[in-house]
C-alpha cells in the first residue's frame, strides 16, 4: 500500500464521510463521480448515519494475504438508517451471534498492517449495539 | 459484418503442471487448436489471462505468447477482464474476424496458478472487486458469493438443493479427459466439508488449477460451428450499490444482447456452460440467464434438471466446480465445450442433437459478463 494511496481516503475511512449529490438528494458512499440516479457531477460532502442493520453476512476462514491473523472474520453488507448500504467487518461478535436485521454501530478499528514496517492501517469497522 | 465459425479446439487438462511455464501450457492449447483446425493461416491472437502480473509478473502477454509460436510480426494482445478475460477475449477475437480485420485468429486463455501460495490466489480473485472499499474489509470472492447465499437460502430454497449444482457438475465430468476432478461426489460430501465462508463449504467451491484452452475463428461457410453472439455487459461492482443483489445484472443485459443477436430464445437452447465458481453462482446464473426463472434453479438442478437428460443440460463436461477454474482461460473451456457439443464430438459428454449452445462467463461478483451462442449449421 503506497502513502498517499492511503492517505487519499483516510478523510473517508476515518470519519465515514460520503457524497450527497445536489441534483436529486441520493447518497454515496464511497464518493463516486457521476451520480448513479440523476447523472449529475455536482454532490457535497454528506456525514453517514453511524448506526444501521445487518443486510447479509459470511464468515471469512481463507482470508487474502494481510489478513491471516485476523481469521475467522465477520463480513456484512450492512444499510445504514439513512439508507446507505456498504460492507464491512463486523467485530466484537462471534460469527454464531451475527443474524440479519442485528442493529450496528461504526467503530474506529485497525485494519490491517503492512509487515512489520509499512502502514498501519485503521479504519471503519461495525459491532452490535448493546440495547 | 461476416459470420464467424469455430474451427478448431485445443484442450489442456486442469491440473497442477508444475513442470511447465506459462507460455507452455499456452503453447500445448494453441497447437492442439490450430492442428484441429488444420489452418496455420493464424493472423491475430487473442491471450485471455487474469493474474499473470501477479502470479508470474508478468505482463505484455500477447508478445510473449507469439513468441513462443515462433510468430514475430502477429498481432498479439492480452485480454483481462477478471475470470471474464476468457470469455471477453473470445469476443474481441470474434470482432476481429467479423470486421474482416482478421481472417483467422486464435483465441487461447491461460492460467497458471500453482506458482502461488494459496492466500495469494485469493488476493488474486479478490483484486477482480474494488480495492478501497470493498477488498479493504477483507472480504473474499467466496465470502461476497456466500452473502448473496445466504439471501438466497433465505428466500428459496435449502442448502442442499443449493449444493447439488457442485454434485451435478462432478457428475457431469466424470470421464472427461481434462477435468481436474473426474469423479462423483456426494451431497453429504460437500455439506460435511468445512466452510469457506459460510453457508459456502469447501466443496461448494472451485478449486485452484493450471491450465489453457484455444479455439481459431475463420470466416462462417455452409457448414460447422458458427458463432450466433458475443455480448459483454457489466454491473455495479459492488453488491452494495446493486437495487437486488440476487439479480445478476450484467448476467441479465450480455444475455439479453446475445439473445437478440442469435434471434433465439431462452427456450432453444440445448445446453449451456454457466460460471459455477460457487455453487450459488451457478444457480444465479441459471436464473439472470433467463433459462430458469427467478427462484427455481437450485431446487431445478435438485431434481436432476441440469443433468445431460435434464430440461437444461448445464456443465456438461463440469464446469468449474469439476473441470477446473484455471481464472482467465476459464471462459475459452466454456466455448470449446459447446463447441465441442455442436459439432457431435463430445463422447461420453454427447447432449444428443444438441444444435444452440450457450457459454457464460463472470469476472468479479458478476461485474463483468461474456455470453456466447454457439449454433451448428446444417452440414
Amino acid at each position: 500500500m503506497s502513502v498517499p494511496r492511503y492517505w487519499r481516503e483516510e478523510v473517508p475511512r476515518y470519519r465515514l464521510l460520503g457524497k450527497e449529490c445536489t441534483g436529486c438528494g441520493a447518497r454515496f458512499f464511497p464518493a463516486r463521480p457521476v451520480c448513479t440516479v440523476c447523472g449529475s457531477t455536482e454532490f457535497k460532502d454528506y456525514k453517514l448515519a453511524e448506526t444501521g442493520e445487518v443486510v447479509t453476512w459470511t464468515v471469512i476462514r481463507n482470508p487474502p494475504t494481510g489478513f491471516e491473523k485476523y481469521r475467522p472474520y465477520v463480513v456484512a453488507l450492512l444499510e445504514l438508517d439513512d439508507g446507505v448500504r456498504l460492507l464491512s467487518q463486523v467485530v466484537d461478535v462471534g460469527p454464531e451471534e451475527v443474524h440479519a436485521g442485528m442493529r450496528v454501530e461504526a467503530v474506529f478499528r485497525r485494519v490491517k498492517e503492512d509487515g512489520n514496517a509499512g502502514i498501519i492501517q485503521y479504519g471503519y469497522k461495525f459491532r452490535p449495539v448493546v440495547e | 459484418m461476416r459470420k464467424v465459425a469455430v474451427a478448431g479446439v485445443g484442450l489442456v487438462k486442469v491440473s497442477e503442471h508444475w513442470e511447465k511455464p506459462i507460455w507452455g501450457l499456452f503453447a500445448d492449447a494453441a497447437l492442439q487448436a490450430v492442428n484441429d483446425a488444420g489452418s496455420d493461416g493464424v493472423d491475430s491472437l487473442y491471450v485471455g489471462n487474469m493474474s499473470g502480473s501477479l502470479m508470474q509478473d508478468q505482463l505484455n502477454m500477447g508478445a510473449l505468447m507469439a513468441d513462443a509460436l515462433a510468430r514475430p510480426g502477429l498481432h498479439a494482445v492480452r485480454v483481462e477482464a477478471g475470470s471474464a478475460s476468457g470469455g471477453v477475449a473470445f469476443h474481441e477475437a470474434v470482432k476481429a474476424v467479423a470486421s474482416g480485420y482478421s481472417d483467422c485468429a486464435l483465441v487461447a486463455g491461460v492460467e497458471k496458478m500453482s506458482d502461488v501460495l494459496p492466500e495469494v490466489a485469493a488476493k488474486s480473485l479478490v483484486m477482480e472487486e474494488e480495492q478501497e472499499y470493498s477488498a479493504y474489509t477483507g472480504v473474499t470472492r467466496a465470502g461476497l458469493s456466500a452473502m448473496l447465499h445466504r439471501l438466497y437460502m433465505d428466500l428459496y430454497s435449502e442448502p442442499a438443493e443449493v449444493g447439488m449444482m457442485a454434485v451435478q457438475s462432478h457428475e457431469n465430468a466424470v470421464g472427461c479427459r481434462h477435468a481436474q476432478y473426474p469423479f462423483r461426489m456426494s451431497i453429504e460430501r460437500a455439506m460435511d466439508s468445512p466452510m469457506e465462508a459460510d453457508p459456502i463449504h469447501m466443496m461448494e467451491c472451485a478449486g485452484v488449477g493450471d491450465g489453457a484452452a484455444a479455439v481459431v475463428l475463420v470466416p462462417a461457410d455452409a457448414a460447422g460451428v458458427e458463432v450466433a453472439a458475443t455480448a459483454v455487459a457489466t454491473d455495479y461492482c459492488s453488491l452494495a450499490m446493486r437495487d437486488d443483489p440476487l439479480t445478476l445484472g450484467a448476467v441479465m443485459k450480455a444475455a439479453e444482447k446475445a439473445y437478440r443477436m442469435a434471434d433465439v430464445k431462452p427456450g432453444d437452447i440445448d445446453l449451456a456452460e454457466v460460471h459455477d465458481d460457487y455453487t450459488i453462482n451457478g444457480v444465479l446464473s441459471l436464473e439472470s440467464l433467463g433459462l430458469v426463472d427467478a427462484g427455481k434453479a437450485a431446487k431445478l438442478v435438485a431434481e436432476g434438471g441440469a443433468a445431460r437428460d435434464g430440461r437444461i443440460p448445464t456443465n456438461t463436461f463440469g464446469g468449474l466446480k469439476a473441470r477446473g477454474n484455471p481464472l482467465g482461460a476459464t471462459g475459452v473451456y466454456q466455448v470449446a465445450e459447446v463447441a465441442l457439443q455442436l459439432r457431435g464430438s463430445a463422447g461420453d459428454h454427447q447432449v444428443e442433437g444438441a444444435e444452440v449452445g450457450l457459454a457464460q462467463n463472470m469476472g468479479g461478483m458478476g461485474s463483468t459478463c461474456a455470453v456466447t451462442i454457439l449454433r451448428r449449421l446444417a452440414p
